[in-house]
């Protein structure tokens, strides 16, 4: 009954397209597509995604996050600031160019002016010293040099130089409206855009001269964004597409459970935490009412209730893999001690506080931020819940409307330190350090101990430190931590290596993947 | 009937003034759109700097003069999202609409109006009987409920009709990509036609039974059938075509209120129209698309109305007497 129709489909589809031997085709569904051409326009998920289609970065991170060469086929430290990339030779963009180190150079300029990435390379600069030689030093020692350079994917500095039909110059980084960047694309990737209608769908072809000849066998790809949770899935079940991400935590047994489809998961490492503001609310000065906080929330509940068990209980921002991870820092729960602290602490009777939660961000997010309300009521604590979608809610969180928010983290960089700069160190409008801190914890020496770590070049001193850091908000019960969510992809039994192309960054190497 | 006219396109372009106010208080509360477009660990420095540039810390009016003195010149502005004017991402987005408003309409006029007769005209059969009871179920039931439905049960389960998309375009002419010429086209189609239609055809054979019921009691009728007419004659030139007049009007009304719900169908089918390009540009917070839509879709409102009002008065010229007065 099933395979009739599907037979008939494709006997049409033989009759329109001319019978060639059959290429190799992958129909990808995301929920969202890339939002341009250019891959500095924007510093996203889907962005990344997009750069690892259709350029290449100089290193990449392997699934166990190691470092593997891609265009830098070696590197080694020169000096405390310095790291000397030695290129792949005979690399070709999609324009027919060659890469060369000016290329690396112009591209590093270029996120220099980006200004979403401008953040992450404040400090770095670049020099050619032969064609396939580049050097690239940071003002002060930075320990992260390698893992930003994940994020330099070089791009063909003669394809986008001049200026566009419009008179514009062709390097332009624009935002809002039509640029010769946003709309054509010369990387050395292992494909290249043939055809982009942006939010319906994508062509993409592979590159005939692409440098890796031992990727996979994808001929093209067609991208197309499914926004809806159920259509996604249904799509995947019915066959008409062979890879969808993400997967919705509710449709992972119905998959699971599917024979033609199949199910990828991952620890992930994005973080989602709450944070009690010290500022607006005395209470929380208080390190007992902090740590009574964390005590009543049952991280394990929510992750067996809530998210099905597809998440991990966290008790610090770190996940396992990352420099700062400090096994001892489990996630805590005890009610009857959490009780006796509010007591302790003058609160017995509790307070009322607010609360808000994006309800379209992450996993399950109104509906944890609900659980939380159950919970923070045992001892006392009567919350007041407001949750909005993602559109509204930044807003809201930097104004700190707001007692308690709901933040979720991902480190830009794969270390922890990003998440105490971001999430932990004191405000300071004038470095930008502590932005999303809406606890407005304050700990001098959790400051002093992420800025050394960040000049530490010695890894392991390094990671020394990033642990004490995490052990101390520990203590201080800084925040509260919540889970790291699962990542989830699902696919078609014909992939073959689907499971070993994805990766905790959630950057899909399809390049690499291989079809039946 | 000249002036006449003059009133209603006077009274319509007050109401798109009104429309547009609308339209721009409500993009205000929608979110920020500068967060859509930055990654979140770029400073508020940063953020400050492009909300200056995009010119969104003006004044609430001067925005709105701003857009208005464009608008007028037929420009909408432009898409944060997709960078490009408003007014081409809609129009690129309407022939998808446009053509699942069609067939479903099509669907909906070959249906209703052989079932609506028949139940007017043999009331007490178990056949008209089972018709108005669906029709009540139909009406009932949400449209993204029907569609999901569908989804399962034809295209998840039997595997018989694809799940999501337009399937095979071809361009017709320059701009409209049309799924009506292939094969595969039409073959998507199908369940997002049905899925929307499924509201309209219980309401329109409910119509179309009811005036027809009143219809058949009037005195010309009998009159028509004591001359000995044919009642086939009967029924389908003196008491259908009197039928006629308020299901026009209603007609009118509700083509508005199918687009809303292809908002729903689309989404659900992830039909690439405008509701569904009109539900992502709030969930990015792309305002500008979001008020150059609820400015465009307005605009289609009002020219639909205003034409149903002329079509109206030139029917049945007591309205426009009246008016006169």
């Amino acid at each position: 009954m099933r395979r009739f129709p599907l037979l008939l489909l494709a006997a049409m589809l033989l009759a329109v397209s001319p019978a060639m031997a059959a290429p190799k085709v992958l129909r990808l569904a995301l929920d969202a597509d890339p939002v341009s051409m250019d891959p500095h326009v924007q510093l996203s998920g889907g962005m990344l995604q997009y750069s690892h289609l259709v350029f290449d970065p100089l290193v990449r991170w392997t699934q166990d996050m190691q470092f593997e060469p891609r265009l830098a086929e070696k590197w080694e430290r020169i000096d405390d600031l310095t790291m000397r990339f030695h290129l792949r030779h005979g690399v070709k963009f999609h324009s027919g160019n060659e890469l060369t180190a000016e290329d690396v150079v112009w591209t590093l300029n270029r996120l220099l002016r980006s200004t979403d990435f401008k953040g992450l390379f404040d400090g770095f600069s670049a020099k050619a010293v032969d064609k396939y030689t580049v050097d690239i030093s940071t003002r002060e020692p930075y320990g992260l040099l390698l893992n930003m350079a994940t994020y330099i994917f070089p791009m063909d500095s003669k394809f986008y130089t001049g200026t566009d039909e419009k008179g514009k110059p062709k390097d332009a980084i624009v935002k809002t409206d039509w640029s010769f960047a946003n709309e054509h694309e010369s990387g050395t990737g292992p494909f290249t855009v043939a055809l982009r209608e942006p939010g319906q769908k994508w062509i993409l072809k592979r590159f005939a001269d692409y440098w890796d000849k031992n990727s996979g066998n994808i001929d093209e790809i067609i991208l197309t964004p499914i926004p809806e949770d159920a259509t996604r899935v249904a799509a995947l079940l019915a066959g008409d597409v062979d890879f969808i991400s993400p997967v919705p935590p509710q449709d992972y047994d119905r998959i699971d459970n599917a024979k033609d489809a199949k199910l990828i998961t991952m620890d992930g490492t994005r973080v989602i935490t709450l944070q009690a503001n010290m500022k607006r609310r005395p209470e929380f000065q208080d390190v007992r009412v902090r740590t009574a906080l964390n005590l009543a929330i049952n991280n394990e509940g929510i992750v067996k209730r809530i998210m099905k068990g597809r998440a991990k209980a966290a008790g610090q921002n770190s996940p396992e893999g990352y420099a700062g991870h400090n096994p001892a820092l489990t996630p805590r729960y005890d009610l009857e001690k959490a009780k006796a602290l509010m007591k302790e602490a003058g609160y017995e009777k509790g307070f009322t506080v607010s609360m808000i939660a994006p309800n379209n961000r992450y996993v399950n997010d109104e509906k944890i931020a609900e659980a939380v309300v159950g919970m923070l009521a045992k001892i006392g604590i009567k919350v007041e819940l407001k949750t909005m979608p993602k559109a509204q809610y930044w807003d809201q969180f930097d104004a700190q409307v707001a007692d308690i928010q709901m933040i979720g983290w991902h480190s830009d960089t794969e270390d922890s330190a990003n998440f105490f700069e971001y999430l932990n160190m004191c405000p300071n409008k004038e470095t930008g350090k502590g932005q999303y801190n809406s606890a407005n914890y304050c700990n001098p020496k959790v400051d002093e101990l992420t800025m050394a770590a960040n000049k530490e070049t010695d890894l392991e001193k390094r990671a020394k430190m990033l642990q004490e850091v995490e052990t101390i908000l520990y203590n201080d019960a800084a925040f509260i931590p919540l889970h790291w969510q699962m990542l989830s992809w699902a696919c078609s039994p014909k992939l073959k290596n689907a499971d070993k192309i994805v990766n905790v960054m959630n950057f899909p190497y399809f390049g690499d993947l291989i079809m039946e | 009937m000249f002036a006449f006219a003059i009133r209603r396109i006077v009274q319509a372009m007050l109401v798109m003034l009104v429309i547009s106010i609308l339209g721009f208080s409500i993009k205000q509360s929608v979110g920020d759109p500068i967060r859509e477009l930055t990654g979140i660990s770029v400073s508020e420095t940063e953020r400050e700097a492009l909300r200056q540039q995009l010119g969104l810390n003006d004044p609430f009016l001067v925005q709105w003069a701003r857009f208005v003195k464009n608008a007028v010149h037929g420009d909408l502005g432009n898409s944060f999202y997709f960078k490009r004017p408003a007014m081409e991402v809609i129009l690129s987005k309407a022939p998808a609409t446009l053509e699942l408003v069609f067939v479903a309409s099509i669907i909906v006029i070959v249906f209703s109006v052989p079932i609506g007769i028949y139940a007017a005209v043999k009331p007490t059969s178990w056949l008209s009987r089972i018709c108005m009871g669906a029709s009540i179920v139909g009406v009932s039931i949400p449209v993204f409920l029907t569609a999901i439905l569908l989804i399962y049960v034809f295209s998840v389960q039997l595997g018989w009709l694809p799940a999501y998309g337009r399937g095979e375009l071809v361009e017709i002419f320059p701009g409209w990509q049309s799924g009506l010429v292939t094969t595969d086209g039409l073959l998507h189609l199908i369940l997002p036609s049905i899925a929307l239609s499924s509201i309209m055809l219980p309401l329109f054979i409910r119509l179309i039974r009811a005036e027809m019921k009143e219809v058949l009691e009037a005195e010309y009728i009998k009159f028509a059938r004591a001359k000995g007419l044919r009642e086939r004659r009967i029924l389908l030139v003196h008491a259908f075509k009197n039928t006629l007049l308020p299901v026009i009007t209603v007609g009118g009304v509700q083509l508005g209120t199918m687009i809303a719900f292809t908002i729903l169908t689309e989404t659900v089918f992830n039909w690439q129209g405008m509701g569904s390009m009109f539900i992502e540009s709030i969930n990015r917070a792309d305002t500008s698309l979001t008020v150059a839509y609820m400015v465009f879709v307005g605009f289609v409102f009002v020219v639909v109305n205003t034409v149903v009002d002329l079509i109206y008065g030139v029917v049945n010229p007591m309205v426009r007497i009246a008016g006169r007065k």
